[in-house]
């Protein structure tokens, strides 16, 4: 147990790092699509709550589950779909 | 299969990695995203062969709903609403991680390790100030909410009181074993917690907000990922938690303020004791569209600095017909973007691209700053406190030290605006009263278009 999530806390610093390095790069002028597409990203919670779903035993839960599935949903279908058509829309000079 | 699984899983954070690298240039940004959602899909697929099929049409039904949702809303929202519908979504993946912890709280009860409950805690806590946060800055932003800071007596009291309330819960149930009661009023102090963090923060300091809110999500994808030993959450949540730490660090430092001093200073309220010996109303040179033009279309060189007020009064299209006007005499056109312009990260750069303004004439604080003085006319388009030479030259002045575009030192400066009320922060511009700057007043688009149709007739 505590073995476990020391690995996870290994996995979650250096992550950050990568994730620094990462988005260091990114230029201010991308600056809305990375928000909005990292928030996409971050829809990835979508696993949790499908797995929360599968085990959800009484009405309660399973409504608190149905909810969950249905923000993580929108969450990654809305981000992914908003950040592509912002980023169709960045073009350079046309001739 | 399990390992098969964990792969899958792997994949898709490097799916994402490579996505968010795609994002640092222009060219390659599309691709990017597009890796991002195969990185999404592939964990899907693996989480669902995992699945006891338990609960299916369930799950089903609330993935259409979702999907249908997600889909109607981000395909209906003018390029003006993108900060509140970022923010909006932004909430929902924090809803989803609070959820997901409530969940796992019910469904371990009674095996609850000491240890698992302080990741449930943790995860349900940054969960619900995320959604309840994001919900409030999306009525800030779409103006169901007043966007004015609002101030509630005895905040920084309430606060301390709150932050302790969740930390004796947690502590409490840590130690003697979890108890319903304990956790769901947990919940709802986080839940309270988050309206109470954004609600006295004003417009013009959403961008740090926005940015903090999607670090917290991040984070609590990592917690949710802490909660379940799901290793794919936990690099997820923190690429986008450090994402969102890297933009809010970039906004606090375009402001010149410190984070505690945006989340608990109250800004805009102190400021009424505005900068001494910047009084407006004596020394404006108001002009006309005519005179505008006049002087735009004998510049060899122009900068435009948008801001807010340009997404207010969606001109974006009408500026860049003025621009492709004015290019089509001759006058070489650029613009300048300050980092916090706006109400979210690069919001003026999408407004602009939008209109189908080409983006290699989009050119942030640190690229044309210099440029200023070498140019014949600067055209602010409803920005005000991100030229404010208050900034640079009055140490008295509650934005002293932001680093501000030098818009001044261009030769002439027409200002767009709508009326001479000071900016966000109640803050008079000295910018306004300059012998070469010239003030148009009146809504930025009709101005705007007033001054192309004039352009075109000559």
């Amino acid at each position: 147990m505590v073995q476990e999530l020391l690995f996870g806390v290994y996995i979650f610093v250096l992550a950050v790092f990568v994730g620094f390095e990462l988005i260091s790069k990114i230029p201010p002028i991308l600056h809305t699509p990375l928000m909005s597409g990292s928030n996409a990203i971050s829809g990835i919670t979508i696993v949790g709550a499908m797995i929360a779903t599968s085990h959800a035993s009484s009405f309660i839960l399973q409504a608190l589950a149905f909810t969950a599935v249905v923000f993580a949903v929108l969450n990654v279908v809305g981000g992914y779909l908003i950040t592509d058509r912002m980023l169709r829309m960045f073009k350079k000079k046309s001739p | 299969m399990s390992t098969l699984i964990s792969l899958a899983y792997l994949s898709a954070a490097v799916l994402f990695m490579l996505g968010l690298k795609q994002l640092s240039s222009v060219e390659t940004a599309r691709t990017g995203n597009l890796l991002s959602l195969t990185g999404m899909g592939l964990a899907i697929c693996a989480t669902a062969l995992k699945l006891s099929g338990q609960n299916l049409p369930l799950l089903l039904g609330a993935a259409a709903l979702g999907t249908l949702l997600g889909t109607v809303s981000a395909l209906r929202a003018p390029m003006t609403a993108m900060p509140q519908m970022v923010a909006l979504f932004n909430g929902f993946g924090g809803g989803a991680s609070a959820l997901v912890a409530v969940l796992e709280f019910y469904k371990e009860f009674g095996r609850l390790a000491p240890l698992s409950c302080v990741t449930i805690f943790l995860s349900a806590f940054v969960g619900w100030i995320t959604l309840t946060g994001s919900l409030v800055a999306f009525g800030k932003l779409q103006g169901i909410l007043s966007g004015k800071p609002i101030l509630l007596p005895g905040r920084h009291l309430q606060l301390v009181m709150i932050l302790s309330g969740i930390l004796a819960l947690g502590v409490y149930q840590t130690v003697a074993g979890p108890q319903p009661p304990a956790f769901l009023a947990l919940c709802a102090l986080s839940i309270l917690l988050g309206v109470l963090l954004v609600i006295p923060i004003g417009g013009a300091d959403m961008p740090v907000v926005i940015s903090l809110l999607n670090s917290y999500s991040g984070i609590a994808v990592a917690l949710t990922g802490f909660v379940l030993f799901n290793h794919a959450l936990i690099i997820t949540g923190s690429l986008v938690g450090a994402s969102g730490l890297i933009l809010t660090r970039i906004m606090c430092k375009a402001m010149n303020r410190s984070l505690a001093h945006v989340l608990f200073g109250g800004f805009g309220t102190e400021a009424s004791g505005a900068a001494p010996g910047a009084s407006t109303g004596g020394g404006v040179k108001e002009a006309t569209p005519q005179d505008a033009v006049t002087v735009l279309e004998n510049s060899r060189h122009l900068i435009i600095v948008p801001g807010y007020g340009m997404a207010v009064a969606q001109a974006q299209y009408a500026v860049r017909d003025l621009a492709r006007a004015l290019e089509g005499k001759g006058v070489a056109v650029q613009y300048a973007i300050h980092p916090v312009a706006g109400r979210m990260p690069g919001h003026m750069n999408v407004l602009l691209a939008e209109a189908n303004v080409p983006y290699d004439q989009l050119f942030d604080l640190d690229q044309i700053n210099d440029r200023f003085a070498q140019t014949d006319a600067a055209l602010i388009v409803g920005a005000n406190d991100v030229v404010n030479p208050a900034a640079k030259e009055e140490p008295a002045s509650p934005i002293y030290g932001m680093p501000i575009l030098n818009a001044q030192a261009a030769r002439t400066v027409i200002v767009l605006k709508r009326s001479l009320n000071p900016g966000f922060a109640g803050i008079e511009n000295a910018l306004f009263t300059r012998p070469n700057t010239l003030m148009v007043f009146g809504d930025a688009k009709k101005t705007l278009t007033q001054m192309a149709s004039i352009l075109k007739q000559e």
